[in-house]
């Protein structure tokens, strides 16, 4: 066994049992700890992918950000075991029996499926900022500015929602 | 079809899947909304493996723009979300959304 490929076995093995833990784990701010342990391993994917600035981004938006919006609320609610959701056994079940079958159509249709290679393999530093960056400003210019547009809705959004009501109607 | 020696596509696809229902498996299981957030945040990242290792065996890099994108809208989302997840509890003073019972006939 080479390296990547024990790399590879125990990134994907703690990726998918922290992400277990995440939604088994009875207090929330541990599922937020767990939650990060995920997105670390996969941000370890995308390096052994030579995603190296995809790598980066990940960390600093889910890890940094986005994760630490979630702990923020988690504390501001003041949330923890006490307030235990109960969840309904036909509900266990049935989440259960859905996920499951979601796997298994996912596993068979990628089993018989065959996947048409590409014309040339990729090269080592295509996940450069410097490629990427030429791809994002070239190629997907118009997305790129409505994405920018997205995010100063979402901003505009947020700050209308958590904004104190002043007036009573 | 080999992305790191001995390491195909459908390694990656199976890593994808199995995150991925982890997901809907959490969705549909936990009844804490912020929970439930945190999950799809799961499958969005099962996604983005599978796009990545998409782009490295077609020598692409529109994946990992894609990626990119997908991670744009999941800022967005969360902070939109929580922001409603905030008016929900100052209002019910709970995030358990089986509460959200008021258009229940």
């Amino acid at each position: 066994m080479s390296l990547t490929e024990i790399a590879f076995y125990f990134l994907s093995f703690l990726a998918i049992f922290s992400g277990l833990a995440v939604i088994l784990s009875r207090n929330p701010v541990h599922s937020v700890l767990y939650l990060i342990v995920t997105f670390f391993s996969i941000a370890g994917h995308y390096f052994l992918m030579n995603a190296q600035f995809l790598a980066a981004v990940h960390i600093i938006v889910y890890a940094g950000a986005i994760m630490v919006l979630f702990l923020y609320v988690i504390m501001m609610l003041n949330l923890n075991e006490e307030q235990e959701e109960k969840t309904k056994s036909w509900v266990k079940i049935a989440a259960v029996v859905s996920s499951c079958s979601i796997m298994l159509i996912l596993v068979s249709l990628i089993s018989k499926s065959t996947i048409v290679m590409g014309k040339a393999p990729m090269a080592d530093d295509a996940g450069l900022v410097q490629n990427l960056g030429k791809v994002l400003y070239k190629d997907y210019l118009l997305p790129f500015e409505l994405a920018s547009v997205l995010f100063l809705a979402a901003m505009v959004g947020a700050v209308y929602l958590s904004k104190k009501e002043t007036s009573k109607s | 079809m080999e992305i790191l020696p001995n390491i195909t596509i459908q390694h990656y696809l199976w890593l994808s899947t199995a995150l991925f229902a982890l997901g809907v498996f959490g969705v549909l299981l936990r009844r804490n909304a912020i929970l439930m957030f945190m999950c799809i945040e799961l499958m969005l990242n099962a996604v983005n493996i599978a796009l990545v290792a998409f782009s490295k065996v077609h020598g692409d890099t529109s994946g990992q723009v894609f990626v990119f994108f997908i991670m744009v809208v999941a800022a967005a989302e969360v902070a939109v979300g929580l922001a409603i997840l905030m008016m929900l509890y100052r209002n019910l003073h709970t995030t358990d959304t089986d509460a959200l019972n008021n258009l229940k006939g």
